[in-house]
């Protein structure tokens, strides 16, 4: 028997506390796509696509009805375009990606993900094209998002793949700068990249997966905060205990709306990511949980542990609520997206150093950062290499996605619109890393026993 | 297929008789009923069988946020699965 208090909590969440799924993301498979005539394999890749993901946008709108839970975006990941391309003419590579954009139009989905390439240990054939296309690509298309894992525990860091995202992140903030960077804002360097992840900008279909696979990504910081607030917990025990049993609920509906997207659709259910997902909207944010936890502001000393505390007790809650869990799981932490975070930063509380020392024990990495204009490539490799250096060293995911605000100084603003929302331009660390950076070749990896 | 019906909002005269009205007009048959009334705030949860329902999901919804409108009260039409799912085990 269903009972008053659970109907109505549950009612509130959405209604009040911004409870959604962020995401149902359609995995698709490129392989069989294969073919060295590029218009062929293009050809190829725009029907499958829209055939497998015909019926997505609608899927999600029908649950989002018959449920009452709102379904924020709907998506598609494929398989890092770079080894589709490896047998073409790499020279025209550009057409993949304009491909994608046509396939994501026509479905109606918000971003289609896999304008990837997986660099951690060296370069392969349509690598290197793929990677220095992505300016480019990014620039004359809207919904492509590229990737590229450049590091990894077991393989070290590709410093030479280090060096040219550095100046990709530039370059794509650059000629998309009429459009307030956003070429950037659509590029994620990754290490130890998950290949399952259903959350944009970094989603793609890893090779190992099925031919299609539907994953989701639950969001619900609103909740998780309203929890802390109504609960006056007495010790930190109490706080871990809370946020597990709300991301254990949070989950759950994730799983059902995973288990039904993928009944529907007729496509196996892959895994749902349990990723407490801000938004820029008032109420929807991962600092004010932390902030009511009982810190006076995001990024004062003591942050770190409370995200450590937030990231593991929401994986904890959910691992028992879905029957597969993957992806990224944890606390997110975009600055330009999560309005307590932009607060934290305009007060001075919180900057780069800070971001960094949170990103050790959050689910990502310096994510929505928006940084001065005039950064030079080899500084963005610096900060690729150091946050590529954390995830190797600690085992995890973590990522970089900077977008340099061209023509913009630290303390100016730079607004997105949307999901992305808007950003303080913040200031960079002092002194140059051209010389380490431009040293190229591989950072070996790390030993994994004697672990101080 | 179950869907739990529920209505929020102010007090007044014959909010029951409302919604009910709009459900049996379309085959919806009310399983059980639970209200409060806090000092003047209503809060009723209703189970409905929509097995038989002569129009589709959404439409049903679209009539009860209608008597929601008219009547100045919030009411949500739901699957009863999203609230097995997430309370309980």
């Amino acid at each position: 028997m269903l009972e008053t208090k659970d109907i109505l909590e549950t009612i509130n969440m959405i209604d009040n506390e911004n409870l959604d799924v962020r995401t149902i993301t359609m995995g698709i498979s490129l392989i069989d796509c294969i073919d060295s005539d590029i218009d062929k394999a293009c050809d190829k890749i725009y029907d499958k696509i829209c055939r497998y993901a015909k019926d997505l946008v609608k899927t999600g709108e029908d649950i989002t009805r018959e449920y009452g839970i709102p379904i924020i975006n709907k998506r598609i990941s494929v398989t890092p375009i770079s080894i589709i391309a490896g047998v073409c003419q790499t020279q025209k590579i550009l057409k993949f990606a304009k491909a994608l954009d046509r396939a994501a139009d026509t479905l109606g989905v918000n971003f289609i993900g896999g304008y990837s390439a997986l660099v951690e240990k060296g370069f392969a054939a349509g690598d290197y094209a793929l990677i220095e296309s992505i300016p480019e690509a990014l620039s004359v298309t809207e919904k492509v998002c590229s990737s590229v894992n450049i590091g990894s525990t077991k393989a070290g860091l590709n410093m030479d793949a280090v060096r040219m995202m550095g100046k990709a992140v530039v370059d794509s903030a650059k000629l998309t700068a009429d459009r307030n960077c956003i070429g950037a804002a659509k590029l994620v360097t990754f290490c130890n990249a998950v290949q399952d992840n259903p959350f944009m900008a970094g989603a793609f279909h890893g090779v190992g997966e099925a031919d299609c696979v539907i994953n989701v990504g639950v969001s619900g910081p609103g909740v998780v905060r309203a929890a802390l607030e109504k609960a006056n917990c007495k010790d930190i025990t109490e706080v871990a205990d809370l946020v597990k049993k709300t991301a254990f609920k949070i989950t759950r509906m994730g799983q059902l709306v995973a288990k039904q997207a993928s009944q529907r659709l007729s496509v196996p259910f892959g895994i749902v990511d349990l990723s407490l997902a801000p938004t820029p909207a008032v109420g929807d944010s991962v600092a004010h949980i932390l902030e009511e936890m009982g810190l006076e502001i995001c990024g004062c000393h003591g942050t770190t542990a409370a995200l450590a505390l937030l990231n593991d007790a929401v994986k904890k809650g959910g691992v028992m609520a879905s029957s597969h869990v993957g992806g990224l799981s944890g606390a997110f932490i975009p600055v330009s997206e999560d309005h307590g975070m932009i607060n934290a930063v305009k007060q001075g509380a919180l900057d780069i150093t800070k971001l960094e020392a949170m990103t050790a024990v959050c689910s990502v990495g310096l994510d929505m950062l928006v940084i001065p204009g005039d950064v030079t490539p080899e500084t963005v490799s610096a900060i690729i290499a150091d946050e590529a250096a954390i995830g190797m060293v600690n085992s995890k995911t973590t990522a970089v996605r900077v977008i340099p605000a061209i023509g913009r100084k630290a303390g100016d603003e730079l607004n997105f619109g949307g999901l992305l929302g808007a950003g303080p331009v913040m200031p960079l660390r002092k002194g140059s890393a051209e010389k380490f950076i431009n040293l190229g070749g591989r950072l070996p990896a790390p030993l994994q026993s004697l672990k101080n | 297929m179950k869907a739990v019906i529920t209505v929020l909002g102010k007090d007044s005269v014959g909010i029951l008789s409302k919604v009910s009205t709009a459900c049996a007009e379309v085959g919806v048959n009310i399983i059980e009923v639970t209200q409060s009334v806090l000092q003047d705030m209503f809060a009723m949860i209703m189970l409905a069988d929509i097995g038989g329902a002569t129009v589709a999901f959404d439409q049903l919804q679209k009539n009860l946020e209608k008597v929601g409108e008219d009547n100045n009260l919030k009411i949500h039409v739901m699957h009863e699965d999203i609230f097995n799912s997430m309370h309980k085990i």
